[in-house]
């Protein structure tokens, strides 16, 4: 479409893509609702609506990844990706902010009204917390280390040993399972229920949203190690990479925050699991 | 702003006439990646969603305009519900002040400034030929839609006490929670979800696009006030919105999955969902109107054929205005209990954003000072801007005052403020947009009479409504109830007649663009002249499908 463009942006042809994955957002959402009240086909309208985003999803960033090869990401355009990155994750802080908040509302204020709270934290209800030197902690060092296996793998990229990146990213990755393994045993584990009270909810919402969150983390890095296998990244260009690596720093980051603030502080002097 | 516009005009001009063919009708605007097509699409969006949210107003005024309870058993048959008992009629009510407050909020404002104006035209302004994520710009303008789609599929289906969301536009917990436990709240929730993280991209589609993408010499301080206060209002969104993104989500859980966020038998807070809600809220209200002060900015200095009076402070006073922002929206919870020493706060850091709007307000009156003034209609509108404003800021500094709002919270004087702030504000600087630009869009000109026309009669319409509820509040006629007593029937027969006036005025306006489509003259490139300096001006009207395939260059001498 674009005659003689003299400039280094990205102007992109038309695509359905974005309203593909508008239509399938509806249909997850609606989905939900009907799942939510137990009302007729929820669950396949979610179903459809789920999948309709998953391939909406893989598609578009098939696509950039297409136009990356193609050379669309010329040095201007990859600023725009780090710009665009950068700012998602500076809105994702804020989603976490909100978490954050009602877990410090509801600790620094324990109701009084409450019975099942009264007056204290953690609340009466709460009969044990998790040991926060545990499993927590060897969450936390896992987390940590992986945060150094990625920037091996980023080192490695750079000096072009492309051996060092593949290594990087399956130690990366698999210390990402393994937390997640660790997480989902402790839910199971826990002696406290999901929701029921302010404990209950502020801390599987917040530890929830950031499990969530290394999962998204997790399939971002296999991505990439798929890619890397594939003979994507150079040393000079490889936004994908680092986009990963900084979104996985983010998480390590927030699970920092909830490990000192929710399991540490938040469960301080509480009888132990 | 001192360009070599004329030397790339005739490039693009020759090298567009060759290939500036449009996508065929489904890939233009189902499948757009196009700035300019993607504006239009929110725009169109906006009028549309703006009549269903008009029509809402009016079916609200209908009933006010009277005491007793009128039309509401209707209204409520018309959306589905048999034969409405006394209750669901009265729920009816606050379905619509719900569905009034999103509407007009998330599906026509924000849509219509950000979305329709703020696509069109920052690229248009800072030379560029696109913004910098094509396709991201289409999902942010269907997710929006879908948004809506969900907001309107609430209004069919039960609500709790009848058919339809009536939790308020801020949803406050409990009543968002277990008060309204039917479907049609989530699904009203929901709606807010896809609408927020459509504006969460947008918003980083802004951002990227200023900052990355200017004309070369276009430095930050050489920037059209439009593309500084788009560039506030970005970053207004993508801190605020994931608050309220988290709050709604909290809702969803303590209504579906057992969580306590908000439920006092789980230990859980109330007042904590209103502390989040207006920390996403207040900067909503500033999201809501600071491109309208970017539009007015370029309005004031073309039809003034002056350059803006202190445009640096004209713009650090918006950064100041988003920035403190972020810390006064306890404001909106005076009568929930707090200290004494918290109001206090919050009502000293309220006051002070007073202080940058005052400089906008007196930098566009001395912008005017002394110039060569030509009131075409966008001026009009602009200074009908600046007056209506300032009525409702100074109403806003009285409502600042922790130990004044404990009397006027939740009364009419609230909802007269925040109407002479949006409703007149906003939407009359979306009117002037309208009327600045809508030839460079459309390539017609507008009738200038109509366009006076529709001024004045929208003038006098909206003062009708919205003035005498000053006088409504300050008698104590609580906001948010379909009934009142006898007292107050001559201010609300008046606010209701003044609905009818501002209905007409639109007339005109639709009148006044089929006008231009069918008799108005063809546009030409600056058709305001000498005043209008910025780039959109030195493109065709409308622009070819890609502009500024050679970037324009912004030569060094001084600033605006």
């Amino acid at each position: 479409m674009a005659g003689t463009k003299n400039h280094d942006y990205h102007i992109l042809e038309p695509d359905i893509l974005p309203f593909l994955g508008s239509v399938s957002a509806l249909l997850a959402t609606s989905g939900g609702v009907l799942t939510m009240h137990d009302m007729a086909a929820g669950k396949y309208v979610l179903l459809v609506g789920f999948f309709g985003i998953l391939f909406t999803m893989f598609q578009w960033w098939t696509k950039v990844v297409r136009e990356a090869h193609e050379g669309h990401h010329t040095p201007v355009v990859q600023l725009h990706l780090r710009y665009g990155m950068i700012t998602f994750i500076a809105s994702e802080v804020m989603f976490f902010v909100g978490w954050f908040w009602a877990f410090f509302d509801f600790s620094l204020f324990p109701s009084e009204i409450a019975e099942v709270v009264g007056g204290q934290w953690p609340p009466k209800a709460i009969e044990a917390v998790l040991d926060p030197f545990d499993l927590p902690l060897l969450n936390t060092l896992i987390l940590l280390c992986s945060g150094t296996t990625v920037t091996w793998a980023h080192h490695s990229l750079i000096h072009g040993d492309r051996d060092g990146l593949k290594k990087g990213l399956w130690a990366t990755i698999a210390l990402g399972v393994l937390f997640t393994c660790i997480q989902a045993y402790e839910y199971a584990a826990a002696p406290f229920a999901f929701g029921q009270n302010t404990y209950g909810s502020a801390f599987y919402m917040a530890t929830g949203f950031h499990g969530f969150h290394v999962l998204v983390g997790t399939i971002f890095l296999i991505v990439c190690l798929k890619r890397a296998y594939n003979g994507d990244f150079t040393p000079k260009q490889h936004f994908g990479f680092e986009a990963a690596a900084w979104y996985w720093h983010f998480v390590d980051v927030v699970w920092l925050f909830l490990f000192v603030a929710v399991y540490v502080w938040g469960g301080w002097g509480a009888p132990i699991h | 702003m001192a360009t070599t516009a004329e030397h790339f005009q005739a490039h693009d001009d020759a090298a567009h006439h060759d290939h500036d063919h449009k996508p065929a009708f489904f890939a233009r605007w189902f499948m757009s990646t196009n700035h300019k097509d993607i504006g239009t699409l929110y725009l169109i969006f906006a009028i549309f969603a703006g009549i269903i949210g008009g029509a809402f107003s009016g079916m609200m005024r209908l009933e006010l305009a009277a005491p007793g309870i009128q039309y509401l058993d209707t209204f409520a048959r018309w959306f589905g519900e048999a034969n409405p008992s006394f209750d669901q009629s009265l729920h009816m009510w606050n379905v619509l002040i719900t569905a009034h407050g999103l509407i007009m909020v998330f599906f026509m404002v924000m849509p219509a400034i950000i979305g329709g104006f703020g696509n069109w035209f920052v690229p248009l302004m800072i030379g560029a030929p696109d913004m910098a994520f094509p396709r991201m710009n289409n999902i942010s303008f269907w997710l929006t839609v879908a948004g809506f789609c969900s907001l309107m599929l609430s209004a069919f289906v039960p609500g709790g006490t009848g058919i339809g969301a009536g939790i308020g536009w801020t949803a406050y917990a409990p009543l968002s929670t277990y008060g309204a436990t039917g479907p049609s709240v989530d699904f009203a929730i929901f709606s807010l979800h896809l609408a927020g993280a459509a504006s969460i991209m947008g918003a980083i589609n802004f951002i990227t696009t200023i900052f990355n993408m200017r004309a070369p010499g276009m430095t930050l301080h050489k920037m059209p006030l439009f593309v500084w206060s788009v560039l506030v209002t970005a970053f207004l969104l993508l801190l605020a919105l994931p608050v309220l993104a988290a709050a709604i989500t909290m809702l969803i859980t303590d209504r579906n999955f057992g969580t306590t966020f908000f439920d006092p038998a789980g230990g859980g807070d109330p007042v904590l969902y209103q502390h989040l809600f207006w920390f996403f809220g207040h900067p909503e209200v500033y999201i809501m109107i600071l491109p309208g002060f970017g539009i007015i900015s370029q309005i004031v200095s073309t039809f003034s054929k002056k350059p803006v009076f202190g445009y640096l402070g004209m713009a650090y006073a918006m950064v100041a205005i988003g920035v403190v922002g972020f810390v006064v929206w306890a404001h909106h919870m005076y009568t929930t209990g707090m200290s004494v020493n918290t109001k206090l706060y919050f009502t000293l850091a309220t006051m002070v954003i007073a202080v940058p709007t005052g400089i906008k307000i007196f930098s566009w009156i001395a912008t005017m000072w002394g110039g060569s003034i030509e009131f075409k209609s966008p001026l009009v509108w602009a200074m009908g801007f600046i007056f209506l404003f300032t009525v409702g800021g100074v109403t806003g500094v009285v409502l600042a005052n922790g130990g004044v709002d404990d009397v006027l919270h939740d009364t009419y004087y609230v909802v007269a403020h925040f109407h002479y702030v949006l409703s007149l504000g906003a939407v009359t600087a979306l009117f002037a947009g309208f009327y600045y630009w809508f030839p460079k869009m459309s390539g017609r000109m507008h009738s200038e009479f109509l366009s006076h026309l529709h001024f004045w009669v929208f003038f006098v319409g909206v003062n009708t409504i919205f003035f005498p509820q000053h006088f409504l509040g300050l008698q104590g006629m609580p906001r948010r109830y379909p009934d009142y007593t006898e007292a107050y029937a001559y201010w609300n027969e008046i606010s209701s007649i003044g609905y009818v006036i501002m209905a007409s005025s639109l007339v005109i306006w639709f009148v006044n663009i089929i006008y231009a489509y069918t008799m108005g003259k063809k546009a030409e490139d600056n058709y305001w002249g000498e005043g209008a300096t910025t780039l959109e001006w030195t493109l065709s009207s409308p622009p070819p499908f890609h502009q500024f395939e050679t970037l324009p260059v912004i030569e060094d001498k001084g600033h605006h």
